[in-house]
């Protein structure tokens, strides 16, 4: 099973008492965003809720989608990630947009 | 010794504020969630080590955390809340009709005698209990479903169910209060509800009678005599001694009737609280000067409480969930503001000093009396 790589924003990796900026998780193939974020929520529960929503599993509006400088964000979750995210060259990112003022 | 520890909810993260009986040093622990809007913090009467915290903010929805050590360490609970069945449409700021969309908690009121039992105020407006400690949540959606429930707006904050009284006498009765529905009240421990709104006139309704429409802000009461609920509406401050059935206005000579909090003194019933707002349109203090205003007889009558709080160029708010007081002898008196400030009066209000200045936005403060 592949080891996927998954960056996380700040607030989720202190919620989930993460080190560093990364997790890595065994995902089934074919590898999905869906999937992706299955195997992240069953590893942290506390996770559910705060990157997609409980019931309609859509996307939280403020969260984009990055995989190998693609945003993805507006794809389908059950679509095939690339190739650069299935063999762990890189991480499925997971961003929170920005704030300012 | 006793001692009294404060929660304190900001846009910015949780702070706990501790002291003695003297309530003259003050410890400050925090931030908890830094950068998390914290808008409730509140602990269980049965147990006050026991605390539920509503963590939330617009990236990452809701989180709801507990603690069973006094708030030095957290872990994550239940943050799932669905409405119950199909949850329908209440009406929009445009009148249209609007699906009932879960954003956030405002307000915890743990049971008085189970650490594990928990009601949740939420926005969309309803009420959710837990019987687990907050792992898993249920709707009463009796309250939503009530047929004035698709006529229901939501004021410029947000439809949000904020006040739950829970009567120590009857355990099957709880007041809850919405903005801006009106007051609520149930006699069968939730399953069927009634407006309790009679009394109250809104003037920024079409009618200013309505049975429901009107903006809430807080209601308070003393556990001693359930049944006598003191209100600051949008404006007015309002008074019921029969549980809500009926409502006669109190706000006498205050400088201006329009505010958030209310509260009651600990040990005296007809003592009560209030910090009047200069207008709904200016969300500051009057004249640039802080008081609490204090009714030694259940209202009407008030006095301005200016010992220790800013005469000058002050222009800070006071949200609804941001007073609170404790049981020790003096009552104590506490509240936050929109400036970050947290007053305290060891002496009912007679004087105050600032415990912190410079904390984010207060939301909230609830104060625990520990033995």
């Amino acid at each position: 099973m592949p080891l996927i790589r998954v960056e996380l924003p700040g607030h989720l990796r202190t919620l989930a008492r993460i080190g560093g900026h990364e997790v890595a998780l065994e995902v089934a193939e074919p590898v999905t965003i869906a999937r992706t974020l299955d195997a992240l929520e069953a590893a942290y529960p506390m996770l559910c809720g705060t990157i997609r929503d409980h019931t309609t599993q859509k996307r939280r509006d403020f969260l984009r989608f990055f995989a190998c400088q693609q945003d993805l964000s507006l794809d389908p979750t059950d679509e095939p990630l690339p190739d650069g995210i299935v063999n762990g060259r890189e991480p499925l990112i997971i961003l929170g947009a920005v704030a300012g003022g | 010794m006793a001692g009294v520890r404060l929660l304190v909810g900001t846009r910015k993260g949780a702070f706990i504020l501790t002291s003695d009986g003297a309530r003259k040093n003050w410890a400050v622990a925090g931030p908890h969630f830094a950068g998390w809007e914290m808008y409730h913090l509140k602990g269980s009467p049965a147990d006050p080590n026991r605390i539920y915290a509503s963590q939330s903010t617009g990236w990452h929805g809701q989180i709801v955390q507990r603690s069973d050590d006094g708030g030095v360490t957290w872990n994550p609970v239940g943050n799932k809340f669905t409405y119950d069945g199909v949850p329908g449409t209440h009406q929009w700021y445009d009148g249209t009709p609007h699906p009932w969309e879960f954003k956030r908690v405002w307000h915890f009121e743990p049971s008085l005698t189970d650490p594990d039992h928990v009601y949740a105020g939420i926005e969309d407006a309803a009420l959710f209990e837990s019987k687990d400690g907050g792992t898993n949540w249920t709707e009463l959606s009796g309250l939503r479903t009530h047929t004035t429930g698709s006529a229901w707006s939501p004021g410029a904050g947000g439809m949000c169910l904020h006040t739950v009284l829970l009567d120590p006498s009857n355990p099957k009765r709880i007041v809850i209060a919405i903005s801006a529905a009106g007051a609520f009240r149930t006699d069968d421990g939730g399953a069927t509800w009634k407006p309790i709104n009679r009394g109250l006139r809104s003037e920024y309704i079409p009618d200013p009678n309505a049975e429901v429409g009107h903006c809430v802000h807080h209601i308070a009461a003393h556990p001693s005599r359930p049944n006598t609920l003191f209100m600051q509406k949008h404006w007015d401050v309002m008074r019921s001694d029969d549980a809500g059935d009926q409502w006669h206005e109190v706000s006498g000579n205050l400088p201006t009737d329009f505010g958030f909090v209310i509260d009651v003194h600990a040990h005296e019933p007809e003592t009560l609280y209030v910090v009047p707002i200069k207008s709904d349109r200016e969300h500051f203090v009057p004249d640039g000067q802080l008081r609490v205003f204090r009714s030694r007889t259940g209202g009407n009558d008030w006095e301005p409480l200016s010992k220790g709080l800013p005469d000058r160029d002050c222009y800070v708010n006071v949200l609804r969930d941001a007073m609170s007081v404790d049981r020790l002898d003096k009552c104590g008196v506490y509240f936050g503001t929109s400036g970050g400030q947290v007053y305290a009066s060891a002496d009912a209000g007679d004087s105050w000093t600032a415990i912190v200045h410079d904390l984010p936005p207060v939301l909230s403060v609830e104060a625990q009396t520990l033995p």
